[in-house]
């Protein structure tokens, strides 16, 4: 049975995330950048990688990184969410890292211990809807030249490489060579933006044969560990909400003292103790490379991502008109949250992945 | 002397002088008791060893693996969960010596009598009244109490009532331990939805209780009666369960075993199901954990609430799963069952029983209030019968 408790080691590690957090990545902060030209907090990302080392969580010691698991990361996911802070630690600290250890050879190693300082930040060249085990096989790859184009590519405006699944195999692209253009799209999520990415005869390297496998893993663990970032989202709406119905007046009394919101807080918070079990369940399956880490990140899936958006949903309706204005952060979870329910795959599309593992077929 | 080495050294002659196979269960089950191998957090002398709670899964372990008799927990799980705790907590020597060896080998059962008709979910506002009999100093008892299990075979009850109508509610109760053999209690089988009686309604006329058998204080029943309760929601939960260990588990089989009957609205109703059902698992065995590691967290407050609203869901869609067969019954026969299983029987008793666990052990209503405002420290509504007499109450 997983281990579904956080150690003191994640607990210490939990804090001094939280401490860099609440000094560098404000709500306000957040807000005022995510229309500006530079929505990624590039300061933040060093100090997370750089200063603190958490870029190299997933990677062995003998590339550079921490040789620490899933676990800890998840603990770094709760808080990033609880921030909404706007760096690619999922999609290039968990995903394109998962899908390069999956992936044999010199290249690959290169590659890992450049992700792991996070000075390079890579990213995988598929749509953040995409679920384990969809082809992503979209650019065509010939005589290590590409061509084609992937939309809604979470991060790809941050990238310094893509790595990119063809139908002959995975392949390592520098952002910056020519032959690559990376098209920004206004997202719903602002603080996880999205970009189209076209490839027209960029120059790339081969990292393995096949690309199903290493994308397949890294989209696994990316759905594992989403979870706990929805965590953080789920965990913030309601702290906060809490927080604010105490101090709200209204018909002479503070409004959480209606049964009619109490109820529904209450409700939200079993909701979050469920989300956690099913977030350390997952984190846990895969730092043990467990059998079932496949069934326990759809199960992961299926639960969290549609209680991170009932979370932010209460959230924004319990606060009222306050949590309808642009300056109010409530907005940045919701749509976090909701972009968060379609990426890596739907909650649908998981549990039709558990209808197989589990064996209760379809009609 | 208790850590764990030295209990399973303590159990391991323990069996050896009782080998359990050639001696009888009571005898078996009272040396136990007298060896402080019974609940051995409890204090020497009382059953116990003064020992860490968590160390009696050592003695459980090794007197399971001896095939030893076990006192049937299921069947007297009100006294050791509820009575138990109580005179421990509350009770006088004598009434310590008196009462908990019994209850614990099972050879005395225990009932509650608490709910009344008009005491639900308000319990504090319960009018069973208890009148001291100045000449003997005992304790004449009028009323009626309700959904009270074990009533028809119970030799002891918790009872509380109301001593001072003149005082606010919570502070003119007073809590007792009243004789199911005195003649002016009568039980009655109180007949449920699903046609079997597990529960009893008791009228209680002049009911003669001596002053020896009062636990805690006159007027200090309320605060008495919160150590039972914490009790009862303590034990639901704690329990490790295989997946497909619920409810969930005859629906899953049934799906898996008649593919005739699915149904695409089915399927995805299953699945959600499922998934909430696992998780709510996950929850429980992460609440687990975090008992063996001594940091019990909140968390436990919410269990009964999810596994109540799953639980009706859950068998809601199985009987209509079951199509045609979901409009049979398997029987509705009055039969007062010795122990109740949620999930035995058929589909349609676990439907119509399962009704009830949004409403016994605390309505949903009442625990998401108590989750509110205890987890989440929200104030409580503002209330209306703190400073009024009880009698003055409206009713």
């Amino acid at each position: 049975m997983s281990d579904l408790l956080y150690s003191e080691e994640e607990e210490a590690l939990r804090s001094a995330v939280r401490d860099l957090l609440t000094d560098h990545c404000d709500a306000a902060a957040v807000l005022a950048r995510v229309e500006t030209a530079e929505p990624h907090d590039r300061e933040l990302w060093k100090a997370l990688t750089d200063g603190m080392g958490l870029a190299g969580l997933l990677v062995p010691e003998e590339l550079g990184g921490q040789g620490a698991t899933h676990r800890e990361a998840a603990v770094v996911l709760e808080e990033l969410g609880r921030a909404v802070a706007p760096v690619p630690y999922l999609t290039s600290a968990v995903v394109a890292t998962e899908a390069l250890l999956a992936c044999e050879g010199e290249a690959a190693r290169e590659l890992l211990v450049a992700l792991a300082s996070g000075r390079t930040v890579g990213v995988l060249a598929v749509p953040l809807s995409g679920a384990p085990g969809d082809d992503h096989a979209g650019v065509r790859e010939r005589d290590g030249v590409l061509h084609g184009r992937v939309t809604a590519v979470a991060d790809a405006a941050t990238a310094d490489v893509f790595l990119v699944p063809t139908a002959t195999g995975l392949f390592a692209v520098d952002a910056a060579r020519d032959g690559v253009t990376v098209e920004p799209a206004a997202s719903l999520d602002l603080t996880r933006p999205l970009a189209a990415v076209a490839f027209d005869g960029a120059h790339t390297r081969a990292l393995a044969p096949e690309a199903g496998p290493a994308v397949a893993r890294g989209l696994r663990a990316g759905a594992g560990l989403l979870a706990s970032e929805q965590l953080g989202v789920a965990e913030w709406c309601l702290t906060e909400t809490v927080g604010y119905v105490k101090e709200r007046h209204q018909f002479n009394r503070p409004v959480g003292s209606f049964q009619a919101l109490k109820h529904r807080l209450a409700q939200l918070w079993l909701e979050v103790v469920n989300t956690r079990a099913a977030a350390r369940n997952a984190a846990d399956a895969l730092a043990t490379g467990d059998v079932e880490s496949g069934l326990a990140a759809a199960l992961a899936q299926a639960y969290a991502a549609p209680a991170a958006v009932r979370a932010a949903e209460e959230a924004l309706q319990l606060h009222g008109g306050i949590g309808m204005t642009w300056e109010h952060p409530v907005h940045l979870y919701l749509k976090r949250a909701k972009a968060d329910a379609i990426a890596y795959g739907t909650a649908g599309r998981h549990r039709a992945a558990l209808a197989e593992l589990v064996d209760l077929q379809a009609p | 002397m208790t850590d764990a080495n030295r209990l399973r050294e303590l159990t391991r002659e323990f069996l050896a002088a009782h080998p359990p196979a050639s001696t009888g269960r009571g005898d078996f089950l009272r040396a136990r008791f007298d060896a402080g191998l019974a609940w051995v957090h409890y204090p020497e002398g009382l059953g116990g060893l003064g020992a860490p709670r968590s160390l009696q899964a050592v003695v459980d372990t090794e007197l399971e693996a001896a095939g030893a008799p076990d006192n049937d927990p299921r069947r007297i799980g009100i006294g050791l969960g509820m009575a138990a705790p109580t005179v421990l907590g509350f009770g006088t020597d004598e009434q310590k010596r008196r009462f908990l060896r019994p209850l614990w080998t099972g050879e005395e059962v225990w009932c509650q009598l608490f709910s009344e008709p008009g005491a639900g979910s308000d319990l504090a506002a319960l009018g069973t009244r208890a009148v001291r009999d100045e000449a003997s100093g005992d304790w004449i008892v009028n009323g009626q109490k309700v959904w009270t299990s074990s009533a028809h075979s119970a030799r002891w009850a918790i009872l509380i009532a109301r001593t001072d109508p003149e005082q606010p509610k919570h502070r003119g109760i007073t809590y007792f331990v009243c004789d199911m053999t005195d003649p002016g209690v009568d039980v009655r089988p109180l007949r449920q939805i699903t046609g079997e009686a597990e529960f009893n309604e008791v009228f209680l006329t002049d009911v003669r209780i001596p002053d020896a058998h009062r636990l805690g204080g006159v007027g200090e029943g309320w605060k008495v009666a919160q150590t039972t309760l914490m009790n009862e929601r303590v034990s639901i939960g704690g329990m490790r369960i295989p997946r497909e260990g619920g409810m969930i588990g005859p629906v899953a089989r049934t799906w898996r075993e008649r593919p005739e009957l699915r149904t695409h609205d089915l399927h995805q109703r299953l699945l959600k199901l499922w998934v909430d059902a696992e998780v709510a698992r996950l929850t429980g065995e992460r609440l687990r954990q975090q008992l063996v590691a001594g940091q019990p967290g909140p968390e436990g407050s919410g269990m009964k609430l999810g596994f109540a609203r799953l639980n009706q869901e859950i068998s809601g869609l199985e009987v209509e799963l079951l199509g045609e067969e979901g409009l049979l019954y398997d029987d509705w026969t009055m039969r007062r069952p010795e122990l109740v299983d949620f999930t035995g029987r058929e589909a349609g008793y676990r439907y119509l029983r399962s009704k009830g666990n949004s409403i016994e052990g605390g309505t949903s209503e009442v625990l998401l209030n108590i989750v509110a405002e205890r987890v989440l420290g929200l104030p409580s509504e503002p209330r209306t019968d703190k400073d009024v007499a009880w009698k003055d109450l409206a009713r």
